[in-house]
This record gives structure tokens, C-alpha cells and sequence, in this order.
């Protein structure tokens, strides 16, 4: 079976613009998360789609699912998120699995609340490629130059730009592979995790490239908030 | 959900318009396989006035489009692949066409055609189209436009059908004359051309002929126009020359220009001059129906050149180029 895993623990400090996390700032007419769930449950290769919030978030988010999917009721739930992304997902696995019984062919493709813009090709390529490969990210061409600095003060190496991308979310995987890497992880590994698919990269189990594409914004600062807001044609709150 | 709409701008620019749609009272539809129109080409070669240009731009373009039902308020449709129905009747009646009726309007005509990631619609605008492969059902919006032509034409021409011509060896000229064999398939179909290869295509046809080496005493009871542009002139010349009295006309090609028409051999021979343009619902589910025969669908491949998936916007750039050099209709995947 494959599944979201919708992540949306953030309590988004970064914004300073309103109480509450940025995944639930309305983006048009709607909160972000809801843009984001509803382009996932337009894929019915998704049986059920995972929402990972905070704990103090979980009813709220609950009542927006209410509200604005009341269809796809279902095939959505929120789970408590855990101290960082990782653990989120692993949260998510754990939900999952205790639902449907653990598998070997289950896929869950993870994605940022945070980044409504994802399209229906981006899902399906992530769902295509993680059945194949096993593990899957999404990714844009570098446009600008990658400087390297150890010390923040000068630069240590500029690489080939052609080698470079920039890692998006859709990540996808099997979800025992991602379970077992994750477990096999000493607290130093975990310690420098960025994403998921560093998991893979740390224990060198090959992780397959999507196309994603320049438009698939996080938003994460005041200024993607508004960049977001002009791209739908919004109100920007301030 | 933000929903991406890639819209025609200006000639040969493309931009991405987002816009919500939401889980509401219409089905919303993954378009898969779409087909490039002759108008969509002008428009994206700028071949339209300027002040239509002006007007109807900025607007996404494709009207000819099959995809997958990824919602449906009733659930009944939902996993289904159909056909998308640009044509959008606005009031009812029981005598004017839906696509003649005023304040009916097209989608990629003033309004955003399907080139884009999904689109809402009403259930009346989409139709199941079975098991007719998706590279074939992107074209049943034009195979829908030659239903109606010939509907019309039963309705309004007189009895004698020995003989009908068709000028064109398009790709309009080989539907219409594909719906003819099927509607009348004891008729003499003549059709005249420019293209020796193209009319070589028209291997169920009875007669076909040059269009600079027709026969003086050839003669049709009844014609049917499918040339459009600069050709429609000729084509009329022709038509209105080697048609018996009382024959009927039926216009379909278009012309940016005004066409001249001799009159006087029209009134002379009593000739009845029908315009046909685009098609009705009903004339969609016609056009289905027919498609469902594999020997239509064999006709029918004949004249599509698929070319490779829509992944980027630099692809749909590609895609009207390729069509530029395809002899018949170009077809692709939507995978944006």
C-alpha cells in the first residue's frame, strides 16, 4: 500500500507574523496545510494520508480536515509529530503500520506542509520511483553557484555546479527500509540528519532523483509567505 | 488545492497561472492525453488579429483532451477516464445548437482551455469514453466537430446522396469523410486535395483528385468544405462549380480572411451554404460511441503522430513546433 506522510510539526518561529505555525497561515482561501492535503488525496494511489503535527496542534488540525475535506474524512489522519522531522516520520511509520500491519511493499512518500505548490507529477513519479528504487527525493538543478565555507568567514571549495541540486520534498521510500536504516542509526548519525533521505545517504543505500521544480516554494520566512501569496493572487497578511 | 494553469500570454510565451481548486459541487479531472487544434496553433503563432489577440490572451490553450477523474461529489465517476467537453451551453433550447446558442462559450476561446495540472467541471462536461485508447480519445472533441457536420447535413440536404465531395485532405477532411463512409456507405465519396501523399491516406474514398487536376465533368450532389485559410477561396470556387443544383454546402474551414463567393452561380443553382462550427454534448457522446469500433480507432491512429510527453513548459514549446511538421494531428501526454 502506499501512503502520506504530511509533515507539519512546525511551530513556526520563523514567521513572527502570527500565533500560530505557519502551515496553518491562510494562503488564498485556505490554510497551506489544506492546499497541501487536498493535492495528495487527488492521488487515490494514497490509502490513507498521515498528518504529523504537534501535539497541541492535533485537534486543531483535526477540525480544518473537518472542514475542508469533510469527503476524504477517511482517508486522512493526525498523528502527534515527534521531536524533530525524522522522528515524525518514524511516527508516522509507527501509525501506519500499527493501522495496516507492517509490509514490505508499503511506500510513503513525505512531504513538507509547507510546500502547497507540489503537483499530482511530482506525487506520481515519487510513487513510481519508490516502488522501483526504494528511496526517492526530489530535486531542482542548482541555479545558483554552491560555495562551501568551514568557518563562515571564507571559502573552502566551490563545486561543479552541474553536480549540484537542490533537495525539495516529495521524499519517498519503503517504509521497512526507512524504518530499519533509521533504527540501525547511532544518536551521533542521528545527531547530523537533515532530511530523510540523509538516512539512506549515511548507510550508502542509493536514493533515486524526481524532477521537482522551481515553483514547489517552502515557505518558511515572512518573504516565501508573500512570494506565495502573489503566486495565488492572496491577501498578505502581515 | 493550487492548481497550475499554463497559459499562452503572448505568441510563443508561456506563463503559469495558479489558481485554487477546491472540493465542491464539480468533478475535478487529471487531463492524460491532449491534442494541438489548428486554433490553438494560431493563437500560440500569433496568427490572430492583434485586437484578439489582446482580448483573449492571457489564456491557457487546448480544447482537445482526455484524462482520469480524480474527484466526484457522487463518487460514481471517480478512477474513470473521459473526455473533457469545452463547448459550455449557458441556456437551454430546443431548436438552436448549444454551440450556436448565445452566451454559450469555449474553453481556449476567451476561457482557459485544458493545458492544465487538473480541471473542475461540471458533470455534464466530461463523458466516459470507455475502452478507445487515451492517444485516440484526445481527439473526440474533433471527431465531434465532423458529427455534427454530418448530422446537420442529414438534417438539411436533399435526398439524392449519390455523390458527395470533401475538399481537404486534412485532418478535418478525414474525419468528415471517415463519418461519411460509416453514415452513407453506398455514396461515391470525392475528395479533392492538394497533397498526393495526404490524399493517399483516403484509401476508403472512391475518387480523389488534385485540386489543379479535376475533371470538367466531374460532378457531386452535395460538398462539404475543409480547407479553411487560404484556401478556402479555391475550394469554394471549386465546390460551387462542380456541385449539382440544389446541392448543399457545408462550410467548416476558417479563415481568418474574407472569402469571395460567387454568388450568382449560388443563386443560379439554388445552393444551400451551411457554416458548421464545433460541437454539442450530444454530439460528443455520437462521436464515442463511433470511436468504440476498433476500425474507426485503426482510421483514426492513421492520422495521429504521437510525440513525447509534456513534462516542462520548454516542452509545450516543443510540442507546437513538432506540430508545425506532424502532416495530420499531433498528440501527447499531459505529465504536467
Amino acid at each position: 500500500m502506499i501512503f502520506g506522510a504530511i509533515l507539519a510539526g512546525g511551530v513556526g518561529s520563523r514567521m513572527h507574523m502570527a500565533d500560530m505555525p505557519k502551515q496553518f497561515l491562510p494562503l488564498g482561501d485556505k490554510p497551506i496545510l489544506i492546499h497541501t492535503l487536498e493535492k495528495f488525496l487527488t492521488c487515490s494511489r494514497f490509502e490513507t494520508v498521515y498528518i504529523g503535527t504537534h501535539a497541541d496542534w492535533i485537534n486543531y488540525t483535526e477540525d480544518l480536515v473537518g472542514k475542508y475535506v469533510p469527503h476524504a474524512r477517511g482517508r486522512v489522519r493526525v498523528v502527534c509529530g515527534g521531536e524533530n522531522r525524522n522522528e515524525t516520520i518514524q511516527n508516522i511509520i509507527a501509525a501506519l503500520e500499527a493501522d495496516y500491519g507492517p509490509d514490505d511493499d508499503h511506500i510513503i512518500v513525505t512531504h513538507d506542509a509547507v510546500r502547497p505548490f507540489v503537483t499530482l507529477r511530482m506525487l506520481e513519479e515519487n510513487i513510481d520511483q519508490a516502488l522501483q528504487w526504494g528511496a526517492v527525493d526530489t530535486v531542482t538543478p542548482a541555479v545558483d553557484t554552491i560555495v562551501v565555507s568551514g568557518d563562515g568567514a571564507t571559502i573552502r571549495d566551490i563545486p561543479d555546479r552541474k553536480q549540484m541540486y537542490q533537495g525539495q520534498t516529495p521524499q519517498s521510500f519503503r517504509v521497512t527500509l526507512l524504518r530499519e536504516l533509521y533504527r540501525s542509526l547511532t544518536e551521533e548519525e542521528k545527531g547530523v540528519l537533515t532530511d530523510a533521505c540523509k538516512i539512506c545517504v549515511v548507510r550508502d543505500y542509493p536514493v533515486h532523483l524526481v524532477e521537482g521544480s522551481y515553483t514547489n516554494l517552502k515557505i518558511t520566512t515572512p518573504g516565501d509567505y508573500k512570494i506565495a501569496q502573489a503566486m495565488v493572487g492572496g491577501d498578505i497578511l502581515d | 488545492m493550487i492548481n497550475q494553469v499554463y497559459q499562452l500570454v503572448s505568441p510563443k510565451v508561456f506563463s503559469v497561472k495558479y489558481d485554487d481548486v477546491s472540493y465542491g459541487d464539480k468533478l475535478i479531472v487529471q487531463p492524460e492525453y491532449m491534442a494541438v487544434c489548428r486554433a490553438d496553433q494560431r493563437y500560440y503563432l500569433g496568427q490572430r488579429d492583434a485586437k484578439t489577440l489582446r482580448k483573449k490572451l492571457p489564456m491557457a490553450l487546448i480544447h482537445e483532451c482526455c484524462g482520469r477523474v480524480v474527484y466526484d461529489p457522487e463518487g460514481t465517476m471517480a478512477g474513470q477516464r473521459v473526455v473533457l467537453i469545452p463547448n459550455v451551453a449557458t441556456a437551454d433550447s430546443d431548436v438552436i445548437y448549444e454551440n450556436y446558442r448565445a452566451g454559450s462559450y469555449f474553453l481556449s476561446s476567451g476561457y482557459d482551455g485544458f493545458m492544465r495540472e487538473l480541471v473542475a467541471l461540471d458533470r455534464r462536461q466530461v463523458l466516459p469514453c470507455g475502452n478507445v485508447p487515451p492517444q485516440v480519445a484526445a481527439i473526440t472533441e474533433f471527431v465531434s466537430v465532423g458529427v455534427h457536420a454530418v448530422e446537420r447535413f442529414d438534417r438539411i440536404a436533399h435526398d439524392i446522396r449519390n455523390r458527395i465531395g470533401i475538399w481537404g485532405d486534412g485532418s478535418l477532411a478525414y474525419v468528415v469523410a471517415n463519418l461519411l463512409r460509416i453514415r452513407y456507405p453506398h455514396c461515391c465519396l470525392v475528395v479533392v486535395g492538394h497533397s498526393l501523399r495526404k490524399l493517399s491516406l483516403f484509401s476508403f474514398a472512391d475518387e480523389t483528385y488534385l485540386s489543379d487536376d479535376i475533371p470538367d465533368d466531374l460532378a457531386i450532389d452535395h460538398a462539404f468544405e475543409c480547407c479553411g485559410g487560404e484556401g478556402s477561396y479555391a475550394a469554394l470556387e471549386d465546390i460551387i462549380r462542380y456541385i449539382r443544383p440544389q446541392g448543399t454546402v457545408m462550410l467548416m474551414g476558417v479563415s481568418e480572411n474574407r472569402v469571395p463567393v460567387q454568388t450568382r452561380m449560388v443563386l443560379e443553382k439554388g445552393l444551400t451554404m451551411v457554416g458548421c462550427s464545433r460541437s454539442g454534448r450530444a454530439d460528443f457522446e455520437a462521436a464515442v460511441s463511433l470511436m468504440a469500433d476498433t476500425a474507426l480507432q485503426r482510421r483514426l491512429r492513421a492520422i495521429i503522430t504521437e510525440v513525447a510527453p509534456v513534462r516542462s513548459i520548454e516542452d509545450i514549446y516543443r510540442v507546437f513546433s513538432d506540430d508545425l511538421t506532424t502532416p495530420f494531428k499531433t498528440v501527447f501526454q499531459w505529465r504536467l
